[in-house]
């Protein structure tokens, strides 16, 4: 049995906005009945304002499909469009008090579905379609929306990529696909900053900024995703640090490490070498 | 409000006969059955005649039963002790729709290294015995197939099965956890070296299972310590649990007559009324042999998880085969293998009946779903094509 909150439980069993709007401004259409669950969003547009003066929804699906949807209906009306495209799943999640870790793919549909109806608004065509390569080939789901789930959620594991976008929890087949397209996100972005000048250092002074730069720059990021990195020591330019909480005995440590390795190159010294203890 | 309990093949009450009968056993005797004195002694005695209940039930002689902790423990088991009895042989048999301790157990022998055979179903759930006589081979160590299958309900020809794998001189073992207590199954007219049950599912308490291996059947222990269960099962018995067990194989024996009257007609009644009352509804599996208490009905265009949360709402117990239900993303493997659409699939209720089950809650049941459907089919954009 699925941990609902009372909010999903009482939208689901009583679901706002259902239905179809007769001559709509705007029609989103996202998943299939094949893959287990659709929304079909409808809009009315105030073409002046730009507003959302109506929202309804069709919705095949479990009882997070649907209350999903029923508050992404609710979520957005009244806003105008360029604000409702600033509504994320994590929105729509929340407005629901949460939902499972394993059916925010449902949030991620309910954002799908606006970011459809906005295109066909707009006269474009609908995002993702033709975009990137098919990875999961169960669900068709592409690079392209695993790598942007990965980024918008900070998802750092197949099984987080899995519950926000379904990529993996078919066959399974393309799971060590989703761990190179995990690693390649993380290791481009992460610890992307702009550089500052780098300076002659002496020994106390490099230990002192690395010290420092660990504590304002990286473990912030760790500790977001329940890990953690302390500094051990410095012998020369080995940089020696202990991971810890998640990180520990973590899969993508090894990452970690080298991430934490080109941010200390780029700030502090470019010989560094950064170990685990 | 009442519970509607029609998720039998998911686990049952446990009969009122059966806890009184345990409840000395989990206060006064409490003694190890293994022990010297009297107070220990007692209690051993008890657990022997547990065991001659639950071999009456399959028509077996009491030495042939070791009691175990679940069913996924004895047809674990079974196929590791088939395997250790012929070690130069590194192949296993089995069908697609195995519960998942024979399926995943098979799928882990095989990266050790075995060659799995899983063999296939049809669109009715039957096994293709072609498809078994071809797969079987010198190599072959053990063939392992379902007495009935806990979804669809379709009960295997286990003697015609039996009677080809022995002419082989290949060990047959069937899990059977689904099918004692709700047909009759005798293992005096069965050719099987060995047999799964479970406690929970005939109205015992969750936690014990049995495991019948043939006299002259070469048997290795799973579990290894102690010298209970003479050397076939270690560890301190589950004492209340395995006398509640006795007690609940008795009450089978005596309810068979009843589930193959009353209940087969309550489980009839139900699945003709819900085709007859909500359109676009299919029954998944063969009819012919299927055991009495189960139907699996598939309600296109909406989905499983939104048709039992619905139900849930008016206590009404059943499950489903759709993927959001099933804590992956996966639907259920056995209507895939009987080649079932997914669409159908996602939108796949099963009802299992017990012999506590009465007319009345069959009517209401009979009385609420066309609304669930109907209203859940207004809220999928998928619903307007059924009319």
């Amino acid at each position: 049995m699925w941990e609902y909150t009372e909010k999903v439980k009482e939208t689901f069993l009583h679901p706002k906005n259902v239905g179809e709007i007769d001559n709509p401004d705007a029609v989103g259409e996202v998943g299939s009945i094949v893959c287990g669950d659709a929304l079909k969003l409808f809009l009315k547009i105030d073409k002046e304002t730009n507003r959302i003066t109506d929202a309804k929804f069709q919705t095949f699906g479990c009882a997070s499909a649907i209350a999903s949807s029923s508050a992404l209906t609710e979520v957005i009306k009244g806003k105008t469009v360029d604000e409702a495209l600033k509504v994320t799943n994590n929105d729509i999640a929340e407005y629901l008090g949460g939902l499972p870790r394993e059916k925010m793919h449902c949030s991620v549909m309910g954002m799908e579905a606006l970011e459809a109806a906005v295109a066909n608004y707009r006269g474009e065509k609908p995002p993702e379609v033709d975009e990137g390569e098919i990875v999961c080939e169960c669900f068709g789901i592409t690079d392209q929306k695993i790598k942007r789930a990965i980024k918008e959620n900070n998802l750092h594991t197949v099984d987080d990529v899995t519950n926000f976008t379904k990529a993996g929890g078919g066959c399974g087949g393309c799971i060590p696909d989703i761990e190179n397209i995990l690693k390649e996100v993380w290791t481009e972005t992460v610890f992307k900053e702009a550089a500052v000048p780098k300076r002659k250092l002496t020994n106390i002074q490099k230990i002192a900024l690395i010290q420092e730069i660990i504590e304002r720059e990286i473990r912030p990021l760790l500790q977001s995703d329940g890990g953690d990195v302390e500094l051990a020591d410095v012998e020369g330019s080995k940089v020696i640090v202990s991971l810890r909480g998640m990180c520990s005995g973590c899969l993508m440590a090894d990452v970690t490490i080298k991430n934490i390795e080109n941010k200390l190159k780029e700030l502090v010294s470019e010989d560094l070498v950064v170990v685990a203890e | 409000m009442k519970v509607i309990y029609l998720d039998n093949n998911a686990t049952t009450r446990v009969a009122d006969e059966v806890k009184e009968g345990m409840l000395p056993y989990l206060s006064e005797y409490y003694g190890n059955p293994s022990s010297m004195h009297t107070f220990g002694g007692q209690v051993h005695r008890r657990i022997e005649i547990a065991r001659e209940q639950a071999a009456e039930l399959i028509n077996a002689d009491p030495e042939e039963i070791i009691f175990t902790s679940c069913g996924t423990e004895s047809d674990n088991t079974a196929i590791m002790s088939s395997l250790e009895s012929v070690p130069h042989k590194k192949h296993i048999i089995a069908t697609r729709v195995e519960h998942p301790a024979v399926l995943n157990f098979s799928k882990a022998m095989a990266r050790k290294g075995y060659r799995v055979t899983f063999l296939p179903v049809d669109k009715s759930g039957k096994l293709d015995l072609d498809e078994l006589r071809n797969s079987i081979t010198d190599s072959t160590a053990v063939v392992s197939i379902m007495f009935a299958n806990n979804e669809s309900g379709v009960i295997f020809p286990i003697d015609e099965i039996a009677a080809f794998v022995r002419s082989k001189g290949v060990l047959f073992h069937t899990d059977a956890v689904q099918a004692v207590g709700k047909i009759p199954v005798s293992v005096k007219e069965l050719p099987v070296d060995m047999m799964s049950i479970s406690g929970h599912k005939i109205h015992a308490p969750k936690g014990v299972g049995a495991l019948y291996i043939r006299r002259g059947v070469r048997f290795s222990p799973y579990i290894i310590g102690g010298h209970q269960e003479k050397g076939k099962r270690a560890g301190t018995e589950n004492v209340a649990s395995i006398i509640g067990f006795g007690i609940a194989c008795k009450l089978a024996k005596d309810h068979l007559q009843t589930i193959n009257t009353r209940i087969i007609g309550l489980r009839d009644k139900l699945e003709k009324g819900l085709l007859a009352t909500c359109p676009d509804a299919r029954i998944n599996g063969g009819i012919e042999n299927r055991l009495p208490n189960t139907t699996n009905i598939s309600f296109e265009y909406v989905e499983g998880e939104a048709i039992l949360l619905r139900l849930n709402e008016y206590n009404i117990c059943a499950s489903s085969g759709s993927a959001c239900t099933s804590g992956s993303l996966e639907p259920s493997h056995v209507l895939r293998a009987m080649g079932v659409p997914f669409t159908a699939i996602h939108g796949s209720v099963r009802f299992s009946l017990s012999v506590y089950n009465t007319d009345d809650e069959i009517d209401s049941v009979l009385k609420i779903m066309p609304g669930i459907i109907k209203e859940l089919r207004e809220l999928s954009p998928y619903g307007r094509e059924a009319k």
